[in-house]
Formats: C-alpha cells, sequence, structure tokens
C-alpha cells in the first residue's frame, strides 16, 4: 500500500475571469502535525485548502499526492466555515459518509453512538440537523468528517461564528483529532486560536505563500515585515 | 429490442385470448345516446357470452377506426361513406339492421314557423329564409352528412349561409346543449332528442318525412386487410343482430312511450 | 343554480348509495392515474435530480424542452399515442389502443414533464446547500441523486401530487386514446363528458364533485401521511 503523504503542489495556480486567486504555489506537506494557515481575507486561504483537497480545477501546476487521486480523495475529509447539514437526523448525519464507503447500517451503529457520545450530541441523536445550534452544527460536521477515519483533515476557519464556549469545545476535540494522528490542515483568522493549535504556519497574501515556519518561531520571529505587521494586527494588503 | 418488443407482442396477444370473448364495435354518438345499447348488450352477452365494447364516435370517425383496423366492426348511418368503405376493401360487407328518424328541433314559438310544413324541403327553406339561429353538428358525421342532403335537396348550400348558421363541431349532445342555449334550430335525430336531459325553450317541430329516415347498417371489417380482427365473434354478432330477439327489443324500445327505432334487416 | 345542487344532491346518493358503476369507473380512475404516476415518478425524478446535479453541454437546452413540454396539450399527446397505437400505427401489433394500458401511456407522456420540471427546481435549491459536501465527500453521480432524493422527499411528494392533479382531471388524450368503452376505459373524466353530451347535468356533476372529492382524499391522506413521519422524526 502506498502512502497518502507527502503532499506536492507544484506552481498550483488558480484564475478565475482573468484576475489570479491563488499561485503560483509551492509546497510540500508531510504526515505530522497541525498546519495553520493565516493571512488576510481574500488572499486565498479557502482557495489552497480547496486546491490540496482537489475539489477547485486548476487553471496550472499540479497537485499530487502519494496515491492516484480517487484513493486519496477517500482518505481526506473537510469541515466548511458554515457547516452544511443534511436534512436528516444528527445520528443520520454521521450515518451518512459510512454508508457511502458501503457499511452496513448495523456495522456503522457502534460508531455512530461513540462520535455521538464524543461530540456530547446523545440527546438529540434523533433530532433533525437543521434545527442544532451553530456550536453543535459545527461539532457534527467535525464528527461527520472524522467518522470515515481521515488521514488529513482540512477545516476553513470552522470556529468563525462560533461562540467562546463552542469554540474551546471545538478546539479540544481538535487537538484529539491530532493527538490520534489526523494530519491537520486548517484556516483561521483568529492568531489567538492559531497561536493555540499551530504546530507550523503558513501566511499567504495575494495568493501566494509569504512566509512559512514551524510555530512558535512563526509567531514570535517573523522574517518578513507584512507578517510582522499582520500579527501586530495592522491591516495588510 | 425487437426480441423485448417480441415478447410483450405476443404476450400481449396471448392475453387478449385468453379474455376470448369480447369485440370492439364503432356506433355513432346518436345510437349510445339513444340508450338500446343498454337493452341489447346485456342480452348479447347473456346469449353469445360476448361483450361487446363499444366506441362511441362519429360516423367519419368510426369509418377511420374501421379502416385502420383498430375496431371489429361498426355500426353506422351514413350511406355513401358505407360504400365507399366497402369499395376501397376494408369491409366485407354491409348488412342493413334497423332505421330511426331524424327531426328537426327548434325555439317553441317557431319564429320560422316550420311546424305546418308539408315537407322537410318546405321547412328548410323557410329556415334559410327566416335566418333564425341554426346549429349543425358540422363534424363529418352520419347526421351531420344527413343535415347537408337535406339542404341540398332543398337546393341549399349551407357553405354560403351567413353567421346565423353554426357549425359547432362536436357531438349530437353537446350540439344540443349549444342549440338549447342560444335557442336555435338544429336537425336530431329522434333518440337523442328524446334522451336529451337539457330540452329548455327547444320543441320538436318538424318530423315524419320519409326524407329523413335514417338507416343503420352493420359492417364487419375485412379479415383480409387486418388479420387480427375477430370475424367469427362479429359474424356471431350479426346473427344475433338480425335475429328475431334483436327485432323484438328493437321495435319494443321507446322512450315515453315513442318507439324510436325500427328493425328491418332481411334474414338471409 | 339549481343545476348545483342537483348534482350535489345526486352526488350524495351515489356515495351512500355505494353505486357499484361508480365504484367501477372512480376505482379505475385511481388505478390508471396512480399507475401513469408510478412510472412517471420513476422516470422523472432521478432524471429531474441528474439534471440539477450535472452540468452537460446542451444542459439548458434539455432543461428548456423540458419545460415546453410541460405545455404539451393532452389532446395533441392523446392523438399522436392514438396514432403510434392505432393497428395501422407502428406499435398497432400490440394491440394496445384502447385499453387501459394505453391511457396509461398517454398520461405518463403527459405528467413525466410536469414532475420532472418541478423536481429539477427543487432539487436545484437543495443541490446549491449540498454541493460543496457532497463533492468534498467525493460521492458519485449516483449517490449525489440518491441523497437529494431521500432528503428532498417532500419536495418530491409536491411533484408528485402535481402530478396526479393533472393526470386524474385529464379528459382529451384518454378519451381518444382510451375511446371512453363502458366497463373497460371509462373513467370519470370520459364519464362527466359523455354525461353532459346527454345533457344529462345533474349526473355529470355529481360525477365530478366524486372527482374533485377524490382528488382532496389522496391528497390529504398523502399530507396527513407526510405530517406524522416529521412528527416522528422531531
Amino acid at each position: 500500500m502506498s502512502n497518502l503523504f507527502p503532499l506536492r503542489l507544484c506552481d498550483a495556480q488558480v484564475r478565475r475571469r482573468g484576475k489570479t486567486i491563488l499561485g503560483p504555489v509551492n509546497l510540500e506537506l508531510d504526515g505530522q502535525g497541525l498546519t495553520i494557515i493565516v493571512g488576510p481575507n481574500g488572499a486565498g486561504k479557502t482557495s489552497l485548502l480547496r486546491v490540496m483537497h482537489g475539489v477547485e480545477r486548476l487553471s496550472g501546476g499540479t497537485v499530487q499526492w502519494g496515491m492516484n487521486d480517487d484513493h486519496a480523495r477517500e482518505r481526506q475529509a473537510y469541515v466548511f466555515q458554515s457547516p452544511i447539514m443534511l436534512r436528516r437526523s444528527v445520528a443520520d448525519n454521521l450515518h451518512y459518509p459510512l454508508r457511502l464507503s458501503g457499511m452496513a447500517r448495523g456495522e456503522a451503529s457502534p460508531l455512530v453512538a461513540d462520535w455521538l457520545a464524543r461530540i456530547g450530541l446523545q440527546g438529540q441523536r434523533q433530532m433533525q440537523a437543521t434545527r442544532l445550534s451553530g456550536g453543535e452544527r459545527q461539532k457534527l460536521a467535525l464528527a461527520r468528517a472524522l467518522i470515515r477515519q481521515p488521514e488529513v483533515l482540512f477545516l476553513d476557519e470552522p470556529c468563525a461564528n462560533l461562540d467562546g464556549r463552542a469554540t474551546r469545545e471545538f478546539e479540544t476535540l481538535l487537538l484529539a483529532t491530532r493527538d490520534s494522528g489526523t494530519r491537520i490542515v486548517m484556516a483561521t483568522h483568529d492568531l489567538g486560536q492559531a497561536k493555540r493549535l499551530a504546530t507550523d504556519a503558513l501566511f499567504i497574501l495575494g495568493g501566494c505563500i509569504h512566509e512559512s515556519a514551524a510555530a512558535p518561531a512563526f509567531f514570535e520571529t517573523p522574517q518578513t515585515p507584512e507578517l510582522a505587521s499582520f500579527l501586530r494586527g495592522d491591516i495588510v494588503e | 429490442m425487437i426480441k423485448t418488443l417480441t415478447v410483450i407482442a405476443s404476450l400481449a396477444a396471448s392475453t387478449t385470448f385468453a379474455a376470448a370473448d369480447d369485440l370492439k364495435l364503432a356506433v355513432t354518438t346518436s345510437f349510445e345516446n339513444a340508450g338500446l345499447a343498454d337493452v341489447l348488450l346485456p342480452q348479447i352477452k347473456a346469449d353469445l357470452d360476448l361483450d361487446v365494447q363499444l366506441l362511441v364516435v362519429g360516423t367519419g370517425q368510426a369509418i377511420r377506426l374501421g379502416e385502420a383496423g383498430d375496431v371489429d366492426a361498426i355500426l353506422v348511418h351514413s350511406r355513401k361513406a358505407e360504400e365507399a368503405f366497402l369499395a376501397a376493401g376494408y369491409g366485407t360487407h354491409r348488412r342493413e339492421i334497423m332505421y330511426n328518424d331524424f327531426v328537426v328541433i327548434g325555439p317553441k314559438a317557431d319564429p320560422a314557423g316550420i311546424a305546418d310544413d308539408g315537407s322537410v324541403i318546405e321547412a328548410m327553406q323557410d329556415i334559410a329564409e327566416a335566418k333564425p339561429a341554426f346549429v349543425s353538428r358540422g363534424d363529418d358525421s352520419g347526421t351531420h352528412k344527413a343535415e347537408l342532403a337535406v339542404w341540398a335537396s332543398a337546393g341549399l348550400d349551407a357553405a354560403g349561409f351567413g353567421d346565423w348558421y353554426n357549425a359547432v363541431g362536436a357531438g349530437m349532445g353537446a350540439a344540443l346543449n349549444t342549440a338549447a342555449g342560444m335557442d336555435a334550430y338544429i336537425l336530431s335525430d329522434r333518440a337523442s332528442w328524446l334522451k336529451f336531459g337539457n330540452k329548455a325553450g327547444l320543441a320538436l317541430l318538424y318530423s315524419s318525412d320519409p326524407a329523413l329516415f335514417n338507416q343503420y347498417a352493420f359492417l364487419p371489417v375485412n379479415p383480409a386487410k387486418h388479420p387480427h380482427v375477430k370475424n367469427d365473434l362479429v359474424l356471431q354478432l350479426e346473427d344475433w343482430l338480425v335475429s328475431d330477439t334483436a327485432k323484438d327489443l328493437i321495435n319494443g324500445y321507446t322512450i315515453g312511450g315513442e318507439t324510436l327505432f325500427v328493425f328491418n334487416a332481411n334474414a338471409e | 343554480m339549481t343545476e348545483i345542487f342537483e348534482g350535489l344532491r345526486a352526488a350524495f346518493w351515489l356515495v351512500i348509495a355505494l353505486d357499484p358503476e361508480l365504484i367501477d369507473i372512480a376505482l379505475r380512475s385511481l388505478q390508471v392515474t396512480l399507475s401513469a404516476l408510478v412510472i412517471a415518478c420513476v422516470i422523472a425524478i432521478p432524471f429531474g435530480t441528474y439534471l440539477a446535479i450535472s452540468r452537460f453541454r446542451r444542459r439548458r437546452l434539455v432543461i428548456a424542452v423540458v419545460n415546453a413540454m410541460m405545455g404539451l396539450p393532452p389532446v395533441v399527446v392523446g392523438l399522436i399515442v392514438y396514432l403510434l397505437l392505432s393497428r395501422s400505427g407502428p406499435f398497432g401489433v400490440l394491440g394496445l389502443l384502447f385499453t387501459p394500458t394505453a391511457m396509461v401511456i398517454a398520461q405518463v407522456i403527459i405528467i413525466t414533464p410536469l414532475i420532472a420540471s418541478i423536481t429539477h427546481q427543487a432539487m436545484r435549491e437543495l443541490w446549491a446547500e449540498y454541493h460543496d459536501l457532497l463533492i468534498s465527500m467525493h460521492t458519485s453521480k449516483w449517490q449525489r441523486v440518491k441523497t437529494l432524493m431521500w432528503d428532498g422527499r417532500r419536495n418530491l411528494l409536491t411533484a408528485a401530487l402535481a402530478g396526479f392533479g393533472r393526470a386524474i382531471g385529464e379528459v382529451g388524450a384518454i378519451m381518444i386514446v382510451g375511446g371512453n368503452i363502458d366497463n373497460v376505459t371509462r373513467v370519470l373524466t370520459t364519464a362527466i363528458a359523455l354525461e353532459t353530451g346527454k345533457g344529462d347535468f345533474a349526473l355529470a356533476l355529481a360525477l365530478g364533485f366524486v372527482l374533485i372529492a377524490l382528488a382532496l382524499l389522496v391528497n390529504f391522506a398523502i399530507h396527513w401521511l407526510s405530517r406524522t413521519e416529521r412528527e416522528g422524526l422531531w
């Protein structure tokens, strides 16, 4: 069996209507840690995540996993900024990815129950997922992403709409996931969260990777004036 | 694909054979509206164990159905069309069964004054002169053709009439409904008129000229053209239609005390 | 006005007396329409859903054609089916003209575009909502169609009910291809046309009221079923 990692981006580029949204980006990602992507709004954080996940059409360059794309896709999961709830019960939202992989319902049920317990939604298992609160939805979206035990998890500002308590619960789940060996790549605009979670970080500016380093050096000794001013809280263009 | 079709076809065919004893007979609206079928069909079922499925259409469509082979026989009343049907080889023969007659219906006040006329020719000329509203079937049916023939025999051409002449292109009942709504004159078969429930201000004004007799004939569809037609059942039905049982039922059928049909089949 | 009351009264007595002929005709109406509905749904719902999720050349043209076919005049559909099924037509050998099967075929042609179009509209919204998630989960086309059909089933019910309403009230096409044969192809609508032709407005109206009642009953029944399901989930 071949390895999923490393992921190699070679001159990856996304252009839409004549405007360059991302790239060219060159990047190699190995199988360890929690990478945080920071950068101003519109810098291309979401596009970079989508390119890595393989759901964004490339205008140039290549994205290459350690195995063929179809198999690679099955070992990845993605959590969106605003969670997309299937219009069915909380439990059925968790059943869904397992059904896609062809797992029988009986076999899936203990897994679903386990994840419901981990995210504290056992009591709402029969509730329509669309009726959950924002924090509960995002936890459910995370559980749904993780239930197929992906090797890499992408998250796009998952806590942007959550209050403090929900954010803390979400981060706890995320750290547990990292500790269990899942590779995490997460975009955030919350620098506090970035510092709390990162093992390494990327700074995206104008569609390109402007600076990257391991934490905490990334935050404490920025090498470029743009990152330094971004970390200070200035507006960077 | 062709195999599938053959399988479906043979299935369809086998189900038709399984429910053997039924046949399709195209009849004219005027026949069905008269209600005679309600008397004849149960007796046919009892005597022959045969379900006669009636397709109630105008004579024009009945003849088309026979030509296409979509029915097994037709019972219509338009001699010219019937003879053309036979001449083209679509039917095996023509058997006269019975006749009824056409009547002229109009508003009770009779503005054209036809009630006392001596002949239908005179009546039609009076109407053409007074130009009251007149409703024509206009659907190429037997009744429509009869109406045109009556106009022609009076030396008139319906095509040249003004807007008092309304060709509605509908069945007898619908045309009578229209006439009732417009308080108009109309040529109808007697049976449809007697059975008609919505007479409103209309009355029977003129009838009984032999020129208005309306002969019904039975024409089996030619099995040489359409091998699937149930010719043996059709012949059984024909034998029954000219039998004494049929004769008694047809002659004895009345509405409101009036006889509607006169049996005139020749026993062969 | 009196005729409407007459009609109501006649309808009342027909129903109370469980008139066997009426029941026969009403059941045939239901049988033909429900058969057509099931077949049309099996074709139209996956097709409409597929149209909502896929991007192919000429997709807009296909959608425009489907929408235009919603407006197909039933009488024309009836005439074409008639000519196709006639003994002298290409499918004459099947002997289907003037049978309930022919009526089902005509109704399927009439309601399939309607159901497909409503399905497409409803599924387009749901697809906009689900798009990113299902793409991210690397679902196959067929899995996407199944997911949308299942989660949008309440909308699909509306589509099916619209199809049912159009089919059960249809008269032009089934009159032509069925022939309105007593005990074989006579249904409520063709019986109404027949009784109107005879000038028996009371009976025609009575049948009309039975038809309306039947349509309402089916609608209520289906809505009631879907509501109990919803309450069960909450």
